[in-house]
């Protein structure tokens, strides 16, 4: 390659146009509006996630994308190219179905290399293909049999396979974990980043759980009665939520409002606190500077493994707050239901969220 | 274990009744029948002789009428089979994937209301309608064509009328069983409508098309009064046995095991296929 000619490479992949760009999408079916005037942009090799609870129109989004829908009004453009009008087999993007979705009178192999069947590549290259697909999901051997003989996490593997075999410019993955059980579910995230990377295609996956998106994603876009909330980078959504919706969707949160603001925060408006940012004192204790400082009672304690859920009612106004600590952190001994406690944190860790 | 021999004990009684009848009165006048078939009459009082002989066979192979016929019959069950199975296609296609909510439901009811309807009823209004001066005619003359009248091909039209139920309803069942899923992730891949009916739609479809197509083929091939009917002067295995059940009862049993024999044939090539591992 001459210096010319690397320059210019350089150049396109630096303005290289959007694996994915959304403009004032939107879908109705019958008086319901599903999406509503979306607006999203996803970067060439980013892993990208729609969160939202379910009817939230994440789904509808990602069906738009794969063309499986059409939009009621906008755009929707991939790699630069506006595919609006394109039926999904004339887009360059493939899916990873919930249900997987694959086909039970085929083998293994013939499921993977469909993809390339339909394009007549010849059947050597096909199966030499789908034999380096099926490594690259740890899936080698399993070519001969038919789908029903393999494990779900078998069959989610596969699907995932096929739908990487010709490298789309990007992928669609339409709640792929659901299905599995939670290890499997952590194990399967691990290989979702770890293919992901090595691929370097775009990963553009809808989802409803929190921790799932948090973990895996460069960027996420939170969804709500059709529109989008809050887009950013996991750490900025779950630090700085745009909204309520999100701060009380991404994490769990103590959220407050109006006159509970005035009495826990000591200002009006709406205010988050995150539960592992409270810490529990000994009734007495003094505030440190920076710090707000409350009476209260512990009035339920809950074990979840790695962690302790304290539920405690403050003194002045009855409100309740959440407070996380792990495990091994230290806690006053009386620590136990009843017990009267003070609850400590950051005046910074209380902030003021938009509605 | 005493408790297993007094549910093996039960399990044997509940079996008895239906088994017995299967094995005696099902089984059992087939074997007759084909027993039958090996014995002769007397030729002045009609009576039928039980004496061991091949004759029958050897009639029913040298008699070149009687090779006519059975060709004839066969040619009509298989032409009637396709007929069912592109009528049924699309019927059932629409009825499973296009059609929904009331209009679905009033489809299966108007596929399986005629099945209840007698099946003389149907024939005979085959008759009116395919006679001289019947609808059919008369829908054609502005074109200046007519109707087929009496004979094969209006056997073959009525045939295929009367056994199309039987076709649509395990298609459509296969049809409406085919995820949606399946035919988006086939289009997602990159596969065109007719590659998505190949790839996809048609193996899910061809078991119930051969379940079908088995109704279709052992209903036509024992079919003896739909020709009396409408096939004019048209001889089919069904109605040269039921002439020859009087006269020569051992020849109409010979007769009758044909259309078994190319029913056993026939389920053999489609069990091979495996179509029925889901019936």
């Amino acid at each position: 390659m001459t210096e010319a000619a690397r320059a210019a490479a350089d150049a396109a992949r630096t303005t290289a146009p959007h694996a994915v760009r959304l403009t004032g999408v939107a879908k109705d079916y019958g008086p319901v509006r599903a999406v509503n005037d979306v607006e999203l942009t996803v970067h060439q090799g980013e892993f990208f996630s729609l969160l939202g609870p379910s009817g939230s129109g994440k789904t509808t989004l990602l069906r738009l994308i794969a063309g499986f829908e059409r939009p009621t009004a906008g755009r929707i453009a991939l790699a630069g190219r506006d595919v609006t009008a394109l039926p999904p087999s004339r887009r360059d993007v493939h899916t990873v179905f919930q249900d997987y979705a694959l086909f039970p009178h085929m083998t293994v192999e013939q499921n993977v290399a469909y993809a390339l069947t339909v394009r007549g590549v010849r059947k050597a290259e096909r199966l030499a293909r789908a034999r380096e697909g099926l490594a690259t999901v740890r899936l080698d051997g399993y070519g001969p049999r038919r789908p029903a003989q393999l494990s779900g996490g078998q069959r989610q593997r596969v699907a995932l396979a096929r739908a990487l075999i010709d490298s789309p410019g990007l992928l669609l993955l339409d709640e792929p974990l659901g299905a599995l059980d939670l290890g499997l579910r952590h194990e399967m995230q691990a290989e979702l980043k770890r293919i992901q990377r090595a691929t370097g295609v775009t990963f553009l996956l809808v989802t409803h759980d929190q921790e799932e998106a948090l973990t895996l994603s460069d960027r996420l876009a939170v969804l709500d009665g059709g529109r989008i909330e809050q887009t950013g980078p996991p750490l900025e959504v779950y630090d700085r939520p745009a909204s309520a919706f999100v701060a009380g969707f991404v994490g769990t949160t103590n959220l407050l409002r109006d006159e509970a603001a005035v009495r826990v925060v000591g200002a009006p408006g709406t205010y988050s606190i995150r539960p592992e940012r409270i810490r529990i004192a000994p009734p007495g204790s003094v505030p440190g500077p920076g710090e707000r400082c409350l009476p209260g009672r512990i009035a339920e304690i809950a074990h979840a493994g790695a962690h302790t859920r304290f539920t405690v009612r403050l003194e002045a106004g009855d409100d309740r707050l959440t407070v996380l600590r792990q495990h091994t952190a230290r806690l006053p001994e009386a620590a136990r239901t009843g017990a009267a406690v003070n609850l400590v944190w950051d005046t910074g860790d209380a902030f003021a969220v938009p509605g | 274990m005493p408790t297993t021999d007094r549910a093996r004990g039960r399990l044997a009684a509940l079996l008895a009744p239906p088994l017995l009848w299967l094995v005696l009165a099902y089984l059992g006048s087939l074997a007759v029948l084909l027993l039958s078939a090996f014995w002769t009459t007397d030729p002045f009082t009609s009576d039928v002789v039980r004496s061991f002989t091949t004759d029958n066979f050897r009639e029913i192979l040298g008699t070149p009428v009687y090779r006519t016929v059975a060709l004839r019959t066969l040619g009509i069950a298989v032409t009637v089979t396709l007929l069912d199975a592109a009528l049924a296609l699309p019927v059932a296609f629409f009825m499973a994937r296009v059609a929904t909510g009331r209009l679905r439901r009033a489809l299966v009811v108007a596929v399986l209301t005629p099945l209840w309807a007698g099946y003389l009823v149907k024939a005979y209004a085959w008759r009116v309608m395919l006679g001289e001066h019947g609808i059919v005619n008369a829908a054609l003359e502005p074109f200046g064509l007519r109707g087929p009248g009496y004979g094969v091909s209006a056997v073959v039209i009525v045939l295929a009328y009367l056994w199309l139920p039987y076709m649509i309803l395990p298609v459509y069942a296969a049809l409406e069983r085919l995820p949606a899923r399946q035919l988006e992730a086939s289009a997602d891949l990159g596969a065109g409508t007719l590659r998505t009916l190949g790839s996809v739609v048609a193996p899910a479809v061809r078991p119930a098309l051969l379940a079908g197509s088995v109704f279709t083929f052992s209903l036509s091939l024992g079919d003896y009064l739909t020709v009396q009917i409408v096939g004019g002067r048209t001889q089919l295995l069904g109605n040269v046995i039921a002439s020859q059940v009087t006269l020569d009862l051992p020849l109409a049993a010979a007769l009758s095991a044909v259309p078994v024999a190319l029913i056993v044939c026939y389920l053999a090539a489609v069990r091979r296929a495996g179509a029925l591992d889901s019936l």
